[in-house]
């Protein structure tokens, strides 16, 4: 009896847990249907779901309107460039805070995290003119720094929450075999924590591939990603809807499947440290 | 021997090297709408033309005005056309940040523009952009249920004939509203909208004096109408309906009737997206009864060049083609006369092609009679039918839309919106220094 309650509670349990989960995917999923849709069926009342002449038109178009992979290049440098360049700024930082704490090190992590509080366009001004000044307007290199400056407060706390999972003994003992701090860092802290760094990489390469406010404003050509492909489809006078899921389709494509093939490591990341 | 062919292949290398190095490139900021798009898709010709490479960065509205405002106040020089609009136009000329459009060549005659047109994108005589196309506000109706209803729609409808056709229109068991209208917050959106309502109900923004109006009657009758017609005959939730919702309810023949951009008739009468393309009508905006004045309003995407580019040549070289007679022709040539860009030119609507478009007279009609210098009945000291050009209007338009949408969606009543506008504008007006 009592196996027959847990088999029921288990088949419940699993139903919820779907039932959230195509809840959350629904607009995602929408989204690609949308895009194989004609103009005039993607606004259709009611909504077709799936009983439509499926069609690839939209991603013709796109294709042919907007060089996709200049796109994908860029988010793919952005992206991986300032998610890398984090993670070497913050794995010292977070090994400082973790194994080597002052008394103001929860303050400095609590007003790093503060910083990401504020509205970013208070500072669109003062960043503008210094892309300017610096002639990183429209550079892949500047959007590196800026968006690995932005994503640098939560590296670094969920590194640090990783490193602290990690005995100091262990360092302690590399330490009194005359390991270096390079090495210490490097050949034994930085193995131990492989799993949290892939997660806060992952983490933070998804959030640098989906930032719209930066990138949108500092680009224009030369090192305009992904998100500015996606805006350039959005229009205020005109029923285009199944264009723009076309292009967010192709947008989002890249990070879905990595997100898909990583969904292990990101989970126990996760799950294991930072926001547990 | 082979000496002498090196150096030639060297030389050759070197002339194609420099031809690449002195190839010059425009960069064009501008807005996803059908005219903006089917312009990108013949700036080969343009290139061919005059070796003139075009690269384009297209945004949504917002963020495209976001975009260019913060590019042209810091001169970051990141494009070389902006596309904008009357709004920003004659502040941004005001402040010296476009180029004046002068000494164009005589092919391109300016006075063909229209004139309503020039006087929108020009500070104090001097043109500082070039209309791409431009719009103004008209009534679109189904004949059909017009004609089912038992009324003829006049050329020149009243506000309280809407109102009662609105009425004979609906049928809420068959999912038909007589009436959309924009509800939508955003000063571009339901802002405009019932701005331009005010104005055909004698309201307007500010006095002489530039001291807020909500407090007077007009407003309030203004509002009151538009509630209650609303709710007689407006779709469900159309607090949050903007042009593109209201589109697609119009396509989906789900509307009665529909005022808003002249833009919007090519689209209502395309039969590939439109379900009742063949069953269009079109009439004047309407006003009230005893007001001389209309509810529609006058607007362009327009050209205009930021100064402090290095591209002003190949930049004024552009808007010339873009926006020339022989642009619109090149375009009705491939994509037939109810494609081109409508509403710039005089000498497109004496063209007899043209004339044959359903909605050509009407649009005309519109944009004539509209008078940004005088878009209400009582004198005002801004310019703008649906706005008031100054740069502290975006700002407090959303705002006070935001209190009407309220009262769209039934949160607020139309006294309590009224108050909380007057307050907030006279407060931003005052900090303001007017």
């Amino acid at each position: 009896m009592a196996r027959a309650v847990t088999t029921r509670c288990k088949s419940l349990n699993t139903a919820l847990a779907w039932a959230i989960r195509l809840l959350i995917f629904f607009p995602i999923l929408w989204t690609i249907l949308i895009s194989f849709k004609t103009e005039a069926q993607a606004i259709a009342s009611p909504p077709l779901f799936l009983n439509f002449n499926w069609t690839l038109e939209n991603y013709a178009i796109v294709q042919e309107r907007s060089d996709y992979m200049r796109f994908l290049w860029n988010s793919v440098i952005i992206a991986g460039g300032s998610t890398i360049l984090g993670v070497i700024i913050a794995v010292p930082a977070a090994w400082a805070m973790a194994f080597v704490p002052s008394k103001r090190t929860k303050d400095i992590l609590l007003w790093m995290l503060s910083t990401k509080m504020l509205p970013a366009v208070g500072v669109l001004y003062p960043i503008y003119l210094l892309f300017i000044r610096l002639g990183l307007l429209d550079t892949r290199g500047g959007l590196v720094v800026v968006l690995m400056l932005i994503n640098l407060p939560i590296i670094v706390w969920m590194l640090y929450t990783y490193f602290r999972e990690i005995p100091g003994e262990i360092l302690e003992a590399a330490r009194m075999d005359g390991a270096t701090l390079k090495e210490e860092i490097l050949y034994v802290l930085t193995p131990m924590a492989i799993p949290g760094i892939a997660s806060t990489v992952l983490l933070n390469f998804i959030l640098a591939w989906n930032e719209a406010f930066w990138t949108l404003n500092l680009t224009a050509v030369d090192a305009a990603p992904l998100t500015a492909f996606i805006a350039s489809y959005s229009s205020p006078e005109g029923l285009f809807f199944a264009k723009l899921s076309a292009a967010s389709t192709m947008a989002i494509a890249p990070i879905l499947i990595l997100g898909w093939f990583s969904q292990k490591q990101l989970v126990r990341g996760l799950t294991f440290g930072a926001v547990k | 021997m082979y000496l002498k062919h090196a150096l030639r292949a060297a030389t050759a290398l070197t002339f194609v090297a420099t031809a690449a190095a002195h190839a010059q490139s425009i960069t064009i900021a501008t807005v996803n709408n059908g005219d903006m798009i089917r312009m990108q898709g013949y700036t080969d010709k343009f290139t061919e033309a005059t070796g003139i490479d075009v690269e384009w960065v297209t945004l949504e509205e917002n963020v495209l005005r976001q975009r260019v405002t913060t590019d042209i106040t810091t001169k970051g020089g990141q494009f070389d056309i902006m596309t904008i609009g009357m709004y920003e136009t004659p502040i941004w000329g005001a402040n010296g940040w476009l180029v004046p459009l002068e000494g164009m060549s005589a092919e391109y005659d300016v006075d063909d523009i229209l004139p309503a047109m020039c006087n929108g994108l020009s500070h104090e005589g001097t043109l500082f952009a070039a209309p791409f196309y431009g719009e103004s506000s008209m009534v679109m109706y189904r004949t059909d249920l017009m004609e089912k209803a038992g009324l003829e729609m006049p050329d020149a409808p009243t506000w309280q004939f809407i109102r009662e056709a609105a009425a004979a229109m609906t049928d809420r068991d068959n999912d038909i509203n007589g009436i959309c209208l924009r509800g939508k917050a955003g000063w571009g959106e339901g802002g405009a909208f019932i701005t331009v309502t005010g104005n055909s109900f004698g309201a307007r923004w500010f006095d002489e004096d530039w001291k807020p109006q909500f407090d007077q009657p007009e407003w309030n009758e203004a509002l009151t109408f538009f509630v209650d017609m609303m709710a007689e005959s407006g779709p469900a939730g159309y607090a949050t309906n903007g042009f593109n919702e209201n589109l697609s309810l119009f396509q989906q023949g789900k509307c009665g009737m529909w005022i808003d951009a002249t833009v919007a008739a090519s689209f209502v009468t395309n039969p590939d997206d439109s379900t009742v393309a063949d069953k269009v009508g079109f009439a004047l905006a309407p006003n009230s009864d005893g007001v001389d004045k209309r509810s529609n309003w006058l607007w362009a995407w327009a050209l205009a060049i930021p100064a402090g580019t290095q591209q002003e040549d190949a930049a004024k070289q552009f808007i010339e083609w873009a926006t020339s007679k022989d642009y619109i022709e090149l375009v009705a040539e491939n994509e037939g006369w109810a494609n081109v860009p409508p509403g710039a030119r005089t000498s497109l609507y004496e063209n007899p092609e043209y004339q044959k478009v359903p909605f050509a007279k009407m649009t005309l009609d519109s944009i004539l009679s509209a008078d940004p210098n005088n878009p209400t009945v009582k004198p005002v000291p801004y310019v703008g039918i649906q706005f008031a050009a100054i740069p502290e209007f975006a700002g407090i338009a959303t705002q006070v839309s935001q209190e009407f949408s309220a009262v769209y969606a039934g949160q607020q009543s139309v006294e309590e919106a009224l108050e909380k506008a007057q307050a907030f504008t006279a407060e931003e007006m005052e900090a303001a220094g007017y």
